[in-house]
Parts: C-alpha cells; sequence; structure tokens
C-alpha cells in the first residue's frame, strides 16, 4: 500500500510504512542525521532531524517518524530549522572543542552537521563530562568524551556482529557508552573488527594509530622499510581523494606509496596466492581424510578472535593457513631478507590493511614468537592521513606497477577483499588440482549467508559464506549441532568482507561496500592470470624456497595456532 | 582437605557456588536478567564482577550488557555495601528543614561521601529523594528505623546506636 502526504510542498507517494526522512529522500531533500544509520535499525535519540508538522505545528523525528496520508511536512520552517540547531548545540554543549586535534578531523559527521546547520556558537554552558581514553589495545581506541550517545557502536556490534561488547550504561546525564566496568576494549569478548569506528559519526571510536611508528621507520637510515598493500585497498582509497566509489586504483597506490619513500612496493594480493596455495591442498586433505570438516577459513582476524571466544570446540576446523598479510611478513623476513642478503633487523614490514583487527593480529603471541610479525599496520585512512601530510595530488598521480619477487598476484587474490572471494580463490585451484577442470564465475552475492554447491569429480563440495559474525554465528551453530552439511565455510567478520573493513573510509553505508566490492570482482575478470596456483611469482617461491605446500618449510613458516579465550 | 588458598579456580567456585544454585530455578532466558539480579544481589549483598560476568554466561547476553541493566537501576550495586544503611532525606520538606547539615554531619562522622560505604563495612550513606515522612522532617532512615525531627548535634549519638 503506498500513501501520499506533502513534503515543503511537493507531492510524494510512498510505500506506507516509509518513514519521513526516506520519503523526503524521494524527492531529493536531504534531511540532517546522526543517530540515524541506513543499515542498522531505527533509534531517534539525536533529534537533528527533526521536521514541522504543518498542520499541528509538532516537531517530528522524521529518521523514526512514519509517514501518514495527507501528511503536510515543513522541512525547512524557521522553527524546524531552530530546534535542529538547538538541538545540535545541546549535545556541543557537552562535547569538547577539539576538532583541529582530532583523529576524526575532516571526516567527522558531527562536524559535518554543525556545519550545516549553520552553528556558528553554542550557547548553552553547563556540566561536562569527562571520562578517561581507553587506548590500552593494540587495534581501536575509545574516547567516551566525545561520544554523543547515538547507539550506532551499540546497534553495529549488536544487532550485525552479535557481539555486543559496547552497551549503554548507567542512566541520565551519566550515561555512558562503554563495556562492562570499563575493561579496556581489549580485554573482553570484542573481535577487535572496527565497525563500531565506521559507524561512530564523531571521533569517540577510531583506529590506534600507528602512523607515527611508520614515519618513524621511514626516517631511519638503517631500515630497509618495505610495503604490502590489502586486496581491498586498491578498491577504496581512490573514494578519499574524490574519485567515485568501487574504482580501482591500483597503479596510483603503488605510486603514492614510492612516493611516500617505502623502498620496496609489494602487494598482500600475492601473499593472498600463497594462501591459496597452502589452504587449497589443507581442505583438499581434510575432504580426502574426512576429518575436522567443515573445513574454516582463518585469514579474517576479527573472525579467529570471535571463534576463540565463543567457538573455541571449533578451533580444530580452522585453517591453520596463516593470513595473507602474516604469510606475506614470514616469507619477507626469510626469503626477501635472503634474496636481499639483508640484516634480519634491518627488514620493517608495514602492512596497509582494511583492518583494525590486523593490528591486533600482528600482536599475537604465535607470530611474535616466531620472528615473522608483520612491524606496524596501518589502515586506509591512515594511510590517506600519510598521503595528505606529504601533500600529494593521488587522483593525478602517474601510476607504477609493484615491484617484483612479491608484488604479482592474480584474480583469485584480488577478490579477497571481498565476501565470498576466499572460497572462490582456494576452490579454483581446488577443483583443478583434483580434476583439471576449471570452476566456472561463482557468481555469489554479497550479503549476508551466500551457498554454493561445487562439483569436484563425483563428488559435492558445499560452500557456506558467511559475513558479519552474527551471520557467521548462525552457521557455526549448526556445525554445533551436528546438523551443518557443509565442507568448506569462509567468514569475514565484516559486512561485505574487508572492503567494508573497520579501517576503511567513513561514513561506511552497504551502498558503498557493494561498489567497493563490485570492483573488486570486475578486477578478477579483467585478469589473465585467475587462479592462485598460475601466479608465476608464487611457482617460483615454492621452487625455489618453500618446496611442497604444506611442507616442511611451508609449513613452519606458513602456519600457525590458535588459542581458547574467555567467553566474556 | 588442607587449605587451599591461593588455588584461585577453587576459592572462584566456591565464591559461585550459591549463585549456581539460585540459577537452577531459572531457564536461560533474557526476561530473567532482573529478577536473577535481584536474587544475586539479595546472596551477595552487592553484584560483584564475576558474578555478573556468570549470570551473562547463563543468560547468553555479553557482559557488557548485563552491567549496562545493572547500572541503569538504582536498586543494584556494584560495590560492598555496609551491614547498615544510612538513607538521608533530600526530599522538599527535608530540605527546607535542613536535610544538607544531616548529611554533611554524618559524613563528617563516617569519614564518607554521599554513596560511599565504610572500610570496615559497617555503614553505606545514600542521600534518596522523599522517603514520605515530610511530618518529621529532616529525616533519616537507618536499615528500617526512622529518625525524625534531627539535629546535627544528634548524628552522633544515632550512629552509635549501630556501631
Ligand atoms: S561511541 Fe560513537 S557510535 Fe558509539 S554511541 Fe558514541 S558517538 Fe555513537
Ligand atoms: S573482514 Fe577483513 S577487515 Fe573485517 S575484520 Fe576480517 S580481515 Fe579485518
Ligand atoms: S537522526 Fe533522527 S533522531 Fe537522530
Amino acid at each position: 500500500m503506498t500513501i501520499t502526504l506533502t513534503i515543503d510542498d511537493q507531492e510524494v507517494e510512498v510505500k506506507e510504512d516509509a518513514t519521513i526522512l526516506e520519503a523526503a529522500k524521494k524527492v531529493g531533500i536531504d534531511i540532517p542525521t546522526l543517530c540515524y544509520h541506513p543499515d542498522l535499525t531505527e533509534f531517534g535519540s539525536c533529534r537533528v532531524c527533526v521536521v514541522e508538522n504543518e498542520e499541528s505545528g509538532d516537531l517530528l523525528a522524521s529518521c523514526v517518524t512514519p509517514v501518514s496520508d495527507g501528511m503536510e511536512i515543513s522541512t525547512n520552517s524557521a522553527k524546524a530549522r531552530t530546534a535542529r540547531r538547538t538541538n545540535l548545540e545541546l549535545l556541543l554543549a557537552n562535547h569538547p572543542n577539539e576538532c583541529l586535534t582530532c583523529d576524526q578531523n575532516g571526516m567527522c559527521e558531527l562536524q559535518d552537521a554543525a556545519y550545516n546547520l549553520g552553528v556558528t556558537e553554542v550557547s548553552f554552558s553547563g556540566e561536562t563530562t569527562d571520562y578517561e581514553v581507553d587506548d590500552v589495545g593494540p587495534s581501536l581506541k575509545r574516547e567516551p568524551s566525545k561520544c554523543i550517545l547515538c547507539g550506532r557502536c551499540v546497534r553495529v556490534c549488536e544487532e550485525v556482529q552479535g557481539v555486543s561488547a559496547l552497551e549503554f550504561t548507567e542512566r541520565g546525564f551519566d550515561s555512558v557508552v562503554t563495556t562492562a566496568f570499563d575493561m579496556p576494549q581489549s580485554e573482553i569478548n570484542c573481535a577487535n573488527c572496527g565497525q563500531c569506528a565506521t559507524v561512530c559519526p564523531t571521533g569517540a571510536i577510531t583506529e590506534k594509530s600507528c602512523v607515527s611508528k611508520v614515519w618513524g621507520a621511514l626516517e631511519n637510515e638503517d631500515k630497509h622499510v618495505i610495503v604490502q598493500t590489502a586486496p581491498s585497498i586498491q578498491a577504496t582509497v581512490g573514494e578519499e581523494f574524490g574519485m567515485e566509489e568501487g574504482s580501482i586504483v591500483t597503479e596510483k597506490l603503488a605510486a603514492a606509496l614510492d612516493k611516500l619513500g617505502f623502498d620496496k612496493i609489494f602487494s598482500t594480493d600475492f601473499a593472498a596466492d600463497l594462501t591459496i596455495m597452502e589452504e587449497g591442498n589443507e581442505f583438499i586433505k581434510r575432504f580426502q581424510g574426512d576429518k575436522h570438516l567443515p573445513h574454516i577459513t582463518s585469514c579474517c582476524p576479527g573472525w579467529v578472535k570471535f571463534c576463540e571466544h565463543n567457538y573455541p570446540d571449533l578451533i580444530e576446523n580452522l585453517s591453520s593457513a596463516k593470513s595473507p598479510m602474516s604469510m606475506f611478513s614470514a616469507i619477507a623476513k626469510s626469503y626477501y631478507v635472503e634474496e636481499m642478503d639483508l640484516d634480519e633487523d634491518e627488514l620493517y614490514v608495514v602492512g596497509v590493511m582494511p583492518c583494525t583487527a590486523k593490528k591486533f593480529e600482528m600482536n599475537r603471541d604465535e607470530l611474535i614468537e616466531t620472528g615473522s610479525e608483520t612491524d606496524a599496520v596501518i589502515t586506509t585512512r591512515e594511510l590517506v592521513r600519510m598521503i595528505k601530510e606529504v601533500g600529494l595530488d593521488f587522483a593525478n598521480l602517474e601510476g607504477r606497477e609493484y615491484d617484483d619477487m612479491m608484488g604479482t598476484s592474480t584474480g583469485a587474490a584480488n577478490i579477497f577483499g571481498t565476501t565470498g572471494g576466499v572460497a572462490e580463490a582456494s576452490l579454483r585451484t581446488v577443483k583443478e588440482k583434483l580434476t583439471g577442470e576449471s570452476l566456472g564465475r561463482l557468481n555469489l552475492g554479497f550479503e549476508g549467508i551466500n551457498e554454493a554447491e561445487i562439483e569436484i569429480g563425483d563428488e559435492t563440495v558445499n560452500v557456506a559464506i558467511a559475513n558479519g559474525l552474527s551471520n557467521a554465528a548462525e552457521i557455526l551453530d549448526e556445525v554445533r549441532e551436528g546438523n551443518s552439511k557443509y565442507d568448506f565455510i569462509e567468514v569475514m567478520a565484516c559486512p561485505y568482507g574487508c572492503v567494508g573493513g573497520g579501517g576503511q573510509p567513513v561514513p561506511a553505508t552497504d551502498e558503498r561496500k557493494q561498489k567497493r566490492g563490485e570492483g573488486l570482482k570486475n578486477m578478477d575478470g579483467a585478469k589473465t592470470i585467475r587462479k592462485s596456483h598460475e601466479n608465476p611469482e608464487i611457482l617460483k617461491l615454492y621452487d625455489e624456497f618453500l618446496g611442497e605446500p604444506l611442507g616442511g618449510e611451508s609449513h613452519h613458516l606458513l602456519h600457525t595456532r590458535y588459542k581458547e579465550r574467555e567467553r566474556n | 582437605m588442607a587449605c587451599q588458598c591461593g588455588n584461585e579456580e577453587q576459592n572462584r567456585e566456591e565464591f559461585l557456588a550459591p549463585l549456581r544454585e539460585l540459577l537452577e530455578d531459572y531457564e536461560s532466558k533474557e526476561k530473567y536478567l532482573i529478577p536473577i539480579l535481584q536474587d544475586a544481589q539479595e546472596e551477595y549483598g552487592y553484584l560483584p564482577k564475576d558474578v555478573l560476568r556468570e549470570i551473562s554466561g547463563f543468560l547468553n547476553l555479553s557482559f557488557s550488557q548485563v552491567y549496562g541493566v545493572a547500572t541503569f537501576y538504582s536498586q543494584f550495586h556494584l560495590e560492598p555495601r555496609g551491614e547498615n544503611i544510612i538513607r538521608v532525606c533530600m526530599g522538599t520538606a527535608c530540605h527546607v528543614r535542613g536535610g544538607e547539615k544531616i548529611l554533611e554531619k554524618i559524613k563528617d562522622e563516617l569519614g564518607i561521601e554521599d554513596g560511599g560505604t565504610t572500610d570496615d563495612l559497617h555503614f553505606t550513606l545514600e542521600s534518596v529523594a522523599c522517603i514520605g515522612a515530610c511530618g518529621l522532617a529532616p529525616v533519616i532512615m537507618v536499615n528500617d528505623d526512622t529518625h525524625g525531627r534531627l539535629t546535627p548535634e544528634q548524628v552522633p549519638e544515632i550512629i552509635e546506636e549501630y556501631k
């Protein structure tokens, strides 16, 4: 059923369950919002979206108020504009005035709202709250004093991830979004995925920055600093320089990193091909030997930590293959050091990742013990800050190739950056290895849970792909109860996979993530080499250094362990 | 068995045993959170961290969610409480008749702030909105006893009664 209403004298026909905000959007009227997020449930706490009902004069929060037939709404009456500004001023009255030095400066929705609503002064003053900063952990930094209690992080953590690490606590003026007993976020069940940071409209949750560490390494003449960029970065970094969402900027990215002073520019995609070689063979072994099935992917550190907290009984189903980032660093610190005749402590490996959880992964004991860890991880957002700091005109940079030895990748590796990619890439290699036949495109969707049945010889491999941890939990509960038909399960903690990662440009919406994911899929389609086992640099690596997949050297360098963690 | 001091796991188990027992009466459903918190507080006198953690596990909620509920309602206490609870009325009538001075005097006597508990866990002090005995203003309650028409000078004597 549709109904008709008038917004700013324009007639709009919408479904009866639409909100005023949605109806306004339909006719191109942009109402300011803060607590509203298109991919989360409705909330209605900030009141910066109020509009006036012209008949009654009532002010209505447009993001939560349903339309009704014949309604007449003014979004820009003096009353509505004043109320919006007042509501925002009330929020600002208890918000630190630190924009100039805030991590979120330039990408802050609160800042934008103040500008758009014409706030030129804050006419209220009163008690203010002052909370301690939580920057104890490796991944995230939380500054509750900058929180406007919009609840977006609380909602994403509960609705999308099923983790609920953050919650509203206390009440009234003392309300604060925090963890149980204000424990550091790194000491609870948080997966470090950083989805909270991507939806927070302010600087209250951001990544824990490694930018100064990286500058330090680049300025240190005794260090040979190499960089690896994760598959998704080439599909997202351009956005921050005015380029269209989903634009693939591989060569410009390499050029920018070169200009920042890295000694070699490599790609994590190369290591993703290596992950496929190891993980694909591991799966074949399990599938043929019928042990520890379903096989579950382990390249996403957010997912791995979630599993360690909530499904420790399924740890043995996780692939023991390290993530591409960690494989890259292990190879860099062995093979590359040898080839380049470097001292071991001369090499410094930086990862540009879509991901806050990778900062945690880098610090895992299992990796540090073996001396094969990544030395610094920066997110896409941090890289953007570095590029802006040196004033590069990114969009107009002349591109360059990635460096040889660890810079070549296949289409299979590129799609690692989006949901379904790891599964599709692995099974391409698995099928070919077992039957000599090629696997057709799977054309999986991006949302929620996807399934595929793949014929390999006379056997069928049942595949499930989940993005978002609550979707993963749904599948894992079935596995735990013993009524799952799946042989191979891919899990990505972030919706849409790493293109939707916690370190990607904000504000994040599903619409934006979808375009990024499509960008990567097109990239795969356009590649001449689309199978990991055909990557010439990978073949050379096995030939000259590693030997066989899963063999002695590979096992030692490229596989790892996990551990049970407390549930809460 | 010989003394097991330092055996953390066992101490923890012993500490949580009464909680486990009271949880036996409940199904693992979110709607029982508040009754469980009430029962647990009844049992322990307050809601210790480990107890809240255990409850969250039992109900399949996150620790933060349970903490959020426990801190929302003023009936729940996350710190140990004194054996004797002193409630000082701050309602209008008491305010007008010097409730503030009574509160100050008690704070001085016990050396604690509003909401605090003495180190020996003997007294907890709370200011409250009207307790409904305006005729006796200014009034305090110690546990279930009402003491009305007070002057600050009477405070030490009353505290002494409960020592
Ligand atoms: S931390 Fe950010 S997302 Fe979470 S409630 Fe506060 S302002 Fe909103
Ligand atoms: S999906 Fe990607 S970005 Fe998100 S936590 Fe996992 S590895 Fe990181
Ligand atoms: S955006 Fe509508 S109330 Fe916050």
